[in-house]
């Protein structure tokens, strides 16, 4: 099958961009791994009607306009050739004269004592699990980690009835109020916060949970901060630093990369979401996370550019306000130095049982200068997951212990996937 | 070593090869300072395989050093630790009659090769498919983890190892890099599939991949590769060749080989590749055809015209010594070079005939 445009993404960035092509007549297939459109923003279950989303009648408009276009759920694509031809798991292929990459994001995790008991999953995880399912994580669930995100995921626990016990926020957040940011944003936050008070959970800054208890499941997590230690006990720990976005199928598209503000690699784009690559287009949080709002804008942008639209100074000037208040958000929470502090025991990749000392001991013992040089020697990032997980957190290790800051060449390591989801051999081999 | 005065030789590299040079020179009571420009294993090392055979190796000058180093690896896994050294065994494998007395003839011209002729490949791995007609055991052939073994053999060498130093050019007595001037009594350039630019010598890139699986219960004990591997070495044609080379690793995981090409440092996948590579292995091990490939990476083996190493000084420029265009051997064959080169810069007599890989052999082509 061949089409003018092949979007990868049914998030907020992919449906818009999907729909707007298929707008201006152009024949577009839509590729999304998932059950259901939304992506992650908008993930929701067969029966919702919208309650305790939020701009669901936005979605429902896009997903009314989805009848122009050749959606494809649960399509996982694992290679995409140059030309552009993209290779579904099961053996189908989608031929595109163009390709917008829409792949999301997804948590951004840094390893502590307990990370890996049951009760303990990302932020995101939570998230999903209740939005997606209708299921909270836990009965008392402690929300941790950095990021604004964590209010959402805390208020619609508490929306269903879950206790909170507090939401334990790294950084010192009052600072977006010193970053001339679009009033709307702002607002959204202090709703939220509003929720919280109202449900009673504290908010607690500059404080991380250092270690998750429990046999078997997590009963407690400790909570460092200024004032000292303290222990809060709870089923279930929600936790997640920010967001690492979904770069590999850009990456292996030959698209150029960068490093962004909130230490993450990003796909670099121009002003109409051009990546650079000639044909192929970026957006959404693939290109910096930003919120839903920034992807809606940036697939709209990618929708007219992939159709050779003139691009509308309005939504040109709305995005830029919306980078540089993700630009304030990602410096409020850039993650405190998380190398200097982590207990050296820590197993740091799950998949192939590499601790937190391994990695030190590669940088001290056996020559390791970047993040490849890691993964060569220890493993780290080798496993099933292939480093989504634990390469953050081992690019730090590294770099820390050569003195220096994560380089966009460290995260490389970690987010060149040339497989981006795994195959079996016999499909391959057909 | 404090890294102050003048090493008496300084390795440019920080692979195996290099690493090995300046293990054996430090054993021969050098100092050394070892330079690299990434980290350590950050070259074609930390982007191949780590066998270690004899298996493959027509009879000749290769094989001559193949067994040499054969025995220095042995010696090495008993001195080094964590190089995940393993003397498993190489198994070759036919697929017609024909192929099978094409491979006896090979291996009985391999002088000092051990190989065991066999005529059901299930005993020895019980997973292989039921139609293949035979094959050839080789018990030397062994499996080393080269980004450790390089890593291991720098940290016993006690050489001093400067990473992030890039080399622009050789110079009589003194290596120019972006970190300054360094002299030293002789420079080994062991910069691998870079190592032509730097030393003026005939040094291009194969292309290879391989491709990884999740990790598995013990299905492939040995190394196995089918007969046509050889002549896929061997092979002098630009264009693709691949054979199916297949083996564990302690890690669980099994890796899939083997292509070459040369179309220069081209790094994209080519999904092309990646499915003969696939097709092979399920041929062999069609209990591979469920198994999930999770990674595949590719790296590029520095090969020479006549598919043998330049190992020795050059008569160019005095105290220049070249350690390199291992093709696919270099892990094999690091140790040896090591202990050639470090003769040669101390003036012991060599036990090898070092002629088939004097760097002047290919001047006359200048
Ligand atoms: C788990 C999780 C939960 C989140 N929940 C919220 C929330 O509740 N509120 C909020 O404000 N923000 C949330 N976020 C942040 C959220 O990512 C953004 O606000 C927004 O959804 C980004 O939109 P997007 O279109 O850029 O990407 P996404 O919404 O992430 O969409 C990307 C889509 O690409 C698909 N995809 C990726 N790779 C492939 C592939 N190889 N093959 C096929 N399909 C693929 C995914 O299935 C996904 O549907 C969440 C993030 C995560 C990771
Ligand atoms: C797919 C594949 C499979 C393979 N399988 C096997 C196998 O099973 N068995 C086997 O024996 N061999 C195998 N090989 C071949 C083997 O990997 C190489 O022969 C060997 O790694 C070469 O080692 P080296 O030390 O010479 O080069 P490298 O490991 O490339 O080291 C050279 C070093 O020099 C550095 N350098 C280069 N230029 C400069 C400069 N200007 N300044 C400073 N530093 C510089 C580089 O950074 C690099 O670290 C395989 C190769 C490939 C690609």
């Amino acid at each position: 099958m061949r089409y003018d445009v092949v979007v990868i993404g049914a998030g907020p960035a992919g449906l818009a961009a999907a729909t707007t092509a298929a707008r201006f007549g152009r024949s577009v297939a839509l590729l999304d791994a998932a059950t259901r459109p939304g992506g992650q923003f908008w993930r929701h279950r067969a029966a919702d009607t919208g309650a305790g989303h939020r701009d669901w009648a936005t979605f429902a408009a896009l997903r009314d306009q989805l009848s122009g276009v050749d959606y494809r759920p649960g399509s996982r694509v694992w290679f995409v050739e140059p030309g552009f031809t993209v290779h579904l798991e099961g053996g189908e292929r989608f031929a595109g004269a163009r390709l917008v990459l829409a792949t999301g994001a997804y948590d951004r995790s840094f390893p502590f004592p307990g990370w890996d008991l049951p009760g303990v999953v990302t932020a995101g995880a939570a998230q999903a699990l209740l939005k997606g399912q209708g299921v909270p994580i836990g009965k008392r669930v402690v929300v941790a980690g950095s990021g604004p995100f964590l209010l959402p995921v805390a208020a619609g626990l508490a929306r269903a009835g879950v206790r909170v016990p507090a939401v334990i926020e790294a950084a010192s957040p009052l600072g977006y109020l010193r970053g001339v940011p679009p009033l709307g944003k702002v607002a959204e936050a202090a709703a939220y916060l509003a929720q919280l008070a109202r449900h009673r959970i504290p908010y607690r800054t500059r404080r991380v949970v250092s270690a998750a208890h429990g046999d078997g499941r997590v009963t407690a997590v400790t909570v460092s901060g200024p004032g000292g230690q303290r222990v809060i006990e709870c089923d279930a720990l929600a936790i997640g630093y920010g967001f690492t976005p979904q770069v590999e199928l850009a990456i292996a598209a030959g698209c150029e990369t960068r490093l962004d503000g909130d230490g993450s690699l990003v796909v670099q784009v121009e002003d109409g979401q051009s990546t650079s690559v000639p044909g192929v287009y970026a957006a959404g949080e693939v290109t910096g996370v930003g919120g839903a709002e920034l992807s809606l804008v940036e697939g709209r942008l990618a929708g007219l550019a992939a159709t050779g639209q003139p691009l509308p100074l309005a939504l040109l000037r709305r995005r830029s306000a919306l980078r540089r208040f993700a630009a304030v958000l990602a410096r409020v929470h850039r993650t405190p130095p998380w190398a200097g502090r982590c207990d050296e025991q820590t197993v740091l990749c799950r998949c192939e049982g590499v601790t937190v000392d391994a990695v030190n001991r590669s940088v001290r013992q056996l020559g390791v200068v970047d993040g490849r040089g890691a993964k060569l020697m220890t493993r780290v990032g080798m496993g099933w997951c292939q480093g989504r997980v634990c390469g953050a957190a081992a690019c730090q290790l590294v770099a820390a212990g050569a003195g220096r800051e994560v380089s966009r060449d460290d995260l490389l390591a970690f987010g060149t996937r040339p497989i981006a989801q795994p195959v079996t051999l016999a499909e391959l081999a057909e | 070593m404090d890294g102050q005065g003048v090493p008496d030789v300084v390795v440019i590299g920080a692979g195996v090869v290099g690493a090995a040079c300046a293990y054996y020179l430090s054993r021969a009571g050098l100092t050394v300072t070892v330079l690299d420009r990434g980290g350590v294993s950050g070259g074609t090392t930390g982007a191949g395989e780590g066998n270690i055979l004899v298996s493959d190796k027509p009879p000749g000058p290769e094989l001559q050093i193949a067994l040499r180093s054969n025995e220095l690896w042995r010696a090495l896994g008993r001195q080094l630790e964590g190089i995940e050294l393993e003397v498993k065994g190489g198994l070759v494998v036919t697929e017609s009659q024909e192929q099978q007395e094409a491979l006896r003839a090979f291996a009985s011209g391999q002088a000092g090769v051990t190989a065991t002729e066999v005529t059901d490949v299930r005993d020895y791995e019980p997973h292989l498919a039921p139609d293949l007609a035979g094959g050839m055991f080789y018990p030397q052939d062994m499996q080393v983890q080269p980004m450790l073994a390089a890593a291991q053999l720098l940290r016993a060498s006690g050489a001093t190892v400067r990473l992030g130093v890039t080399v622009t050019s050789i110079e009589p007595g003194r290596v120019v890099t972006d970190a300054g001037v360094i002299a030293a009594g002789a420079i080994v350039n062991a910069a691998g599939v870079w190592a032509g630019q730097l030393g003026d010598v005939p040094v291009l890139p194969r292309r290879g991949f391989i491709l990884v699986t999740s990790r598995q219960p013990e299905l492939v004990r040995h190394k196995v590769y089918a007969a046509s591997y050889v002549a896929a070495v061997e092979s002098d044609a630009a264009d693709l060749q691949t054979s199916p080379v297949i083996e564990g690793t302690k890690a669980g995981s099994i890796l899939i080989g083997s292509s070459r090409e040369r179309v220069g440092f081209d790094a994209a996948m080519s999904l092309p590749v990646l499915r003969l590579l696939a097709a092979g292995a399920v041929r062999l091990f069609p209990v591979l055809k469920q198994v999930r490939l999770i990674r595949a990476y590719k790296g590029f083996r520095p090969y020479t015209l006549d598919h043998l190493p330049i190992i020795g000084a050059d008569p160019r420029v005095p105290g220049l010594y070249h350690a390199c265009g291992h093709e696919g051997a270099g892990v094999g064959l690091a140790p040896i070079t090591g202990k050639l080169i470090a003769d040669q810069i101390t003036g012991s007599p060599t036990d090898v005939d070092l002629s088939p890989f004097r760097p002047e052999r290919f001047h006359v082509q200048l």
